[in-house]
């Protein structure tokens, strides 16, 4: 399976490699990890016919703590995040979902920004994006736009980027001291995209009731999905069982019924979705702190 | 006398060279001004082609042929049909390139031959075919439906063929049974999937008039037969050659693809080199895929658990044609009476054509089937009667002192289903150890009271090995004392450089690392069918076996004259032939190879010092006897089974499930195996770890899921599931030995062994963890998501 | 990129690159789209990298970029240019010694076919410099993104934790 013919650019200064977007606009596609788009290519399923190689724009290449979020750049590879110890020590939310992501050979290669741009929803980075409400900083030539997750994933493989614009760098923020937080997915083998995952932070108040609840799905919808009817049940709760109980069978709804495929019809999913809900919630409310 | 090779754990002779990177697999292969082909493949499962434009991919700079069939001339003939059989009254196999009308998603339909396999699949995308679809045979359910349509316009009913077979007298004993159980069995379609795909490169030179072909295959001495038919050359002016290939698995033993017929037609026609290497995606929908049967069984057992008859009735998808005839179903009924005695047995199957990828033998080729019936079905007769598995296994094994066992049935190499040996209460009683048994229930019943699932499930099989025809071995020493052994049998990863080479260096005294062999070159051996059915240990190895015999015997007769003494004082060891208890009465072996042939001049260090010993003179007479065989230590010899032999195992596993997902995984797996004498006990667990693997894949990872119009949903890795490392758990591997009394050596076949019972224990684990909710398996593949409806459906039935 | 500096901003169908593989430098053209895997294979008769699926899932093709494990059927071999790679050929050089993770899969029949080994030595390679000491757990799931259908992969793992303690054994007598 060889890559259809294209015309290829790897700039080296971000400003190029906006430009080279705005004169091709809609006929082009942005090369990062490539683990996502190459396969794409391979297969003939994708036939770009202007592919801007952009790992050589080392100013992008950053991460970067911010007071109300960590910043990561475009080019900053997975593997890198993993490794981070400015990461492991600061947000081990994002650490923990990194890991889950494929296998070291495709951690190496791909991108946190374009996990986060390709927007499968099986996968693992936009999910904990959606449950953090965080962000994504779109440029062109000339301009830019901070949207939010909500926002950004529009469906499935589909976001808000325009034709030309680049999605430069991405916002995680950070999780409270105190929260308890988890992630974790249901897949057929080990590093597959899931077939149902979550990512829930669970910040505790004065009382020891829960006061804020953060709950994003991935593999229920064409994007991930912010359960925000369980995240209500919880608040003020003490995650008892019957309040679990609850929060699963409330969960059930974020299914979409479309999202039926040969691995898991929309009802399983649905029964995945209870398991791990009592799960997620389980493990992140036993790591809060205070 | 102790051996030194046969029987050893020697390391492999191939691995130095594969571990480096340096093994040759044929896209490895590159010829001045070779070209790249790519084929166009049909996009419809059923369709009239009602017209092919290939003008504007011919016009593609870089592109220098563009084939359909209508280019073919006469070699545009169905390919052969590799095993006819009377029951196969409607055989169909395929053309080179579809004319007319398409049979499956995937099939050949033209061929591009261009600068690079880039450029060829640039021309592939403009090729423009119109096609008119036709309704879609997508299943079985629909191939054997009252109004199906029609794969084959004249195959009525989609049959291809129809096999009633009987041993005993069932009906009587179903009347008069004490307990009758009727049930159906679901398997689905699973594919090999080497890790190398299919390819070929043709060359056709000039001035020798030969045309080469290397092909990632399990049997190029049929293809090199074929070939020669097909494009009229003498046999000798064709090579076929299977350099080192990545996983067969069976996949590679169906031959005639019609890529290997197009390719040589158009490295003939080009007068250039041409290559064609399969990619994953056409691997889906183009190399042969297996496994699909429905199962309607009747089982009779009285109270003790004894099995009295057993009624199968079978449809086996055979795809859109039968290239490979009806061997997989053969063995499927064959193999259904196990290593039970069942003296009443009722076999009725019935083969269907569908609309999907042909179907050929792959590892297991139908016993996986046979055995996923019967053993659930002793499991059944266990559960009715509140008896121990293993115990009704035990009161229904053939025992030590019955054998040879005849069957009753004629296997698929027309000879008797009769096994020759085996002790299965022996490996059961090895697997109880391995498994600790007898304590599993309390371990089980402690989990569940904390609300976890353990299960322990049973396969055990019976798999007939080492079938004929026949194959061949040739073992010549050169003068330099090294050994060149040759063989029609081919290699994909089972170590024949080095078993075999461990039988030749046994009999001639030799160290292993001075035994070269080669497999699968038709230039080198070009008598044998290929490697296939776990028969090349013990076919080709006792061919092998008896032509070392008959160089040692030869050696020693050189010997003897030379010493002047007894060939029975003479020995071969450390690459010597010596008198015995006179040491210094020694040559070497290459100076009896020298000496071997009468045309003296030879050079080298061994024949220097050959003129320089004081050594019989000539006798008289004629320099070459007619009784000496041939000048040179040289001997070919050929090996054909009276029947096949029978190899045996048992295996088990632990697994836990979790009702709430229905997500599985294994905590403990161990597998008991008889194969007979073994020639390299790490070779052979290796073939049982990696047969383990495919049957946990086939299990609860791989299935192939076709949709309504013929289309195979998951023609990917992604989607086509393949257990990782992670997903496989560690196995135990123990060995029964019951030497085969049919050949020399007393080996039975291993290369299949690993994937028979897997899917059977499989069910059989998960019944015994979800026996609470009364669940019963009977279908496979499955996975976690399917296995959570079954589970709701068993709860719901409970309820009610 | 070794391009004309004025035409930095120019969309091109073939690059010259310069790529040093194995320790040994390469300069080459090549049309973009030619993938790395086949570069290696085909361009610098490096076959020992093979080809197995194309869509990044198999592990047969993976090399070291840089000393990481990657996949080779994922990348351009433009991407390459002025990068370092390791192939299986680089493990043992031209020495007649095999690299001791070779050598641990041959004492503990760790291949059979060969197809998948030279993707899994690397990664293995890359996987022992990480976690010099790594469980059976670790070692599992770090072979999880290779592939094998032969062995079943009991002895790749057994071959990986004699090549780990070997390695480690060999780092303390440097030491």
């Amino acid at each position: 399976m060889k890559p259809p013919r294209f015309q290829y650019c790897a700039p080296q200064i971000l400003d190029d490699a906006l430009a080279l977007l705005e004169r091709q606009g809609g006929e082009a596609k942005i090369l990062a990890g490539g683990q996502s788009l190459v396969p794409l290519l391979n297969m003939r399923l994708a036939a770009p016919a202007y592919l801007i190689d952009i790992n050589r724009l080392s100013e992008l290449n950053y991460i970067q703590p911010e007071d109300e979020y960590l910043a990561i750049g475009a080019t900053v590879r997975q593997s890198q995040v993993e490794r981070s110890a400015l990461v492991q020590e600061r947000h081990p939310l994002l650490i923990e979902v990194i890991r889950h992501i494929g296998h070291m050979q495709i951690r190496n290669r791909g991108t946190v920004v374009g996990s986060i741009v390709h927007a499968d929803p099986a996968a693992e980075l936009p999910t904990l994006l959606a449950c953090l409400d965080g962000s994504v900083l779109l440029q062109h030539n000339g301009g830019e736009r901070l949207l939010k997750a909500d926002a950004f994933f529009r469906g499935y493989l589909e976001t808000a980027l325009e034709p030309q614009e680049m999605a430069v760098e991405v916002h995680f923020p950070w999780v409270d001291a105190r929260a308890g937080w988890a992630f974790m997915e249901f897949a057929r083998r080990s590093g597959d995209y899931a077939l149902v995952g979550a990512a829930a932070v669970l910040t505790p108040g004065e009382d020891g009731t829960c006061r804020q609840a953060q709950l994003a799905y991935s593999g229920v919808a064409g994007a991930p999905v912010r359960a925000r009817d369980v995240e209500n049940l919880l608040v003020g709760s003490t995650l008892d069982e019957r309040t679990l109980d609850e929060a699963a069978q409330l969960a059930r709804a974020v299914v979409s019924e479309d999202m039926s495929d040969i691995h898991a019809t929309a009802e399983y999913r649905r029964v995945l979705v209870a398991e791990l809900t009592r799960r997620v919630l389980q493990r992140a409310w036993t790591r809060r702190r205070g | 006398m102790a051996t030194r090779w046969f029987g050893a754990p020697v390391q492999r002779l191939e691995d130095p060279r594969l571990l480096r990177g340096k093994g040759t697999y044929v896209d490895d292969i590159d010829l001045p001004g070779m070209l790249h082909a790519a084929i166009l493949r049909s996009t419809q499962a059923r369709a009239r082609i009602v017209s092919i434009d290939a003008s504007a991919a011919r016009a593609l700079p870089g592109v220098s042929l563009v084939l359909t069939a209508e280019d073919l001339g006469n070699v545009l003939e169905p390919s052969p049909l590799l095993v006819p059989h009377a029951a196969l009254t409607h055989p169909r196999t395929q053309l080179p390139l579809a004319r007319d009308e398409v049979h499956y998603v995937g099939e050949a339909v033209a061929m591009v031959v261009a600068e690079s396999r880039y450029l060829a699949e640039d021309a592939l995308d403009l090729i423009d075919v119109d096609y008119e679809p036709l309704p879609v045979v997508h299943s079985l359910d629909i191939a054997r439906a009252p109004d199906a349509p029609l794969v084959h316009a004249d195959v009525p009913g989609n049959v291809a063929a129809h096999l009633v077979q009987q041993v005993g007298n069932p009906d009587e004993v179903f009347a008069s049974a004490p307990h009758v159980i009727e049930e159906t069995f679901l398997i689905d379609r699973g594919a090999a999937m080497p890790m190398e795909c299919r390819g070929i490169v043709a060359n056709w030179d000039p001035f020798e008039e030969m045309l080469t072909c290397w092909i990632s295959t399990q049997g190029p001495i049929p293809i090199r037969n074929g070939l020669a038919a097909i494009f009229g050359l003498p046999e000798h002016k064709v090579r076929v050659v299977a350099p080192d290939v990545g996983g067969g698995f069976g996949t590679k033993i169906m031959m005639f693809y019609p890529e290997e017929i197009l390719t040589p037609f158009a490295a003939r026609k080009l007068g250039r080199p041409v290559k064609w290497i399969e990619d994953r995606r056409e691997h889906f929908i183009s190399a042969n895929q297996e496994r699909s049967q429905f199962h309607e069984v009747a089982y009779a057992f009285d109270d003790q658990g004894i099995l009295l008859a057993v009624r199968d009735r079978f449809w086996h998808d055979t795809g859109a044609y039968t290239p490979y005839g009806i061997i997989v179903p053969i063995i499927t009924a064959c193999t259904l009476p196990g290593p039970y005695r069942l003296r009443h047995y009722a076999s009725e199957f019935t083969v269907l054509y569908t609309n999907k990828v042909p179907v050929s033998p792959y590892r297991g080729a139908g016993r996986p089937h046979a055995v996923f019936v019967m053993e659930r079905i002793i499991d059944r007769i266990a559960g009715e009667l509140h008896l121990d598995r293993l115990e009704v296994r035990s009161r229904n094994f053939i025992a030590p002192d019955e054998f040879p066992w005849d069957v009753g049935l004629v296997y698929q190499d027309g000879g008797p289903t009769k096994y020759d040996s085996g002790n299965y209460q022996a490996g059961l009683e090895k697997l109880k150890g391995l498994l600790d048994y007898d304590h599993f229930r309390e371990k089980q019943e402690a989990a569940r009271q904390e609300g976890r699932y353990l299960g322990l499930g049973i396969g055990c099989y019976v798999e007939g090995t080492g079938i004929g025809p026949y194959e061949g071995a040739k073992v010549s020493v050169e003068s330099d004392g090294r050994v060149y052994a040759a063989t029609g049998v081919t290699t994909q990863g089972q170590a024949h450089a080095t078993t075999l080479a461990q039988i030749v260096a046994e009999q001639l005294g030799v160290d292993i690392h001075d035994v070269m062999v080669t497999t699968g070159d038709t230039q080198a051996f070009h008598w044998g069918v290929g490697t296939y059915a776990s028969r090349a240990a013990t076919v080709a190895g006792s061919a092998m076996y008896l032509a070392a015999v008959k160089v040692r015997e030869k050696a020693k007769q050189i010997a003897a004259e030379l010493f002047e003494a007894s060939p029975d004082d003479i020995e071969l060891a450390n690459g010597k032939v010596f008198v015995r208890d006179s040491p210094q009465k020694a040559l070497t072996l290459g100076q009896v190879a020298i000496s071997a042939n009468p045309l003296r001049y030879s050079y080298g260090e061994n024949a220097r010092k050959l003129m320089n010993m004081k050594l019989a003179g000539p006798r008289p007479g004629p320099a070459l006897p007619a009784d000496r065989g041939g000048p040179g230590l040289e001997a070919s010899e050929f090996y054909s089974p009276q029947h096949g032999s029978f190899a045996s195992g048992i295996h088990g596993a632990i697994i836990e499930v979790d009702p709430a997902t229905g997500m599985v995984r294994f905590l403990k797996y161990a597998a008991v195996h008889d194969c007979g004498r073994v020639i390299n006990p790490t070779i052979v667990e290796g073939q049982v770890h990696g047969g383990v693997a495919q049957g946990i894949g086939g299990a609860f990872f791989e299935r192939l899921v076709y949709d309504t119009e013929g289309q195979l949903m998951n023609a990917s890795f992604m989607d086509y599931l393949l257990p990782t490392a992670a997903e496989v758990p560690p196995i135990l591997v123990d060995h029964v030995e019951t030497p085969s009394p049919l050949s020399p050596l007393g080996v039975k076949g291993a290369g299949e062994a690993g994937v028979i019972p897997v899917p059977a224990l499989f069910a059989s684990a998960l019944d015994d963890a979800l026996a609470p909710f009364g669940l019963r398996i009977r279908e496979m593949p499955l996975h976690p998501c399917r296995l959570h409806e079954l589970l709701r459906e068993a709860r719901e039935r409970q309820r009610s | 990129m070794m391009q004309n500096e004025e035409e930095t901003l120019a969309f091109t169908e073939e690059c010259e690159i310069a790529v040093t593989v194995n320790g040994q430098r390469y300069e080459r053209r090549v049309p973009v789209r030619l993938l790395l895997s086949d570069f290696l294979r085909h361009d610098l008769r490096l076959t020992g990298t093979h080809v197995g699926c194309e869509h990044g899932v198999c592990g047969c093709c993976t090399v070291l970029l840089n000393g990481e494990a990657v996949r080779s059927c994922l990348m351009f071999a433009v991407q390459a240019d002025n990068l370092f790679l390791t192939t299986i050929e680089g493990m043992a050089g031209t020495q007649s010694e095999l690299h001791p993770i070779q050598q641990a899969f041959m004492e503990k029949h760790g291949l059979q076919c060969g197809f998948c080994t030279p993707g899994i030595i690397m990664s293995v390679h890359a996987l022992l410099h990480e976690h010099p000491d790594p469980s059976e757990e670790e070692i599992r799931e770090g072979l999880s993104g290779n592939i094998c259908r032969c062995t079943g992969y009991q002895n790749i793992v057994e071959a990986v934790k004699l090549a780990a303690e070997r390695l480690r054994a060999g780092r303390q007598e440097v030491e």
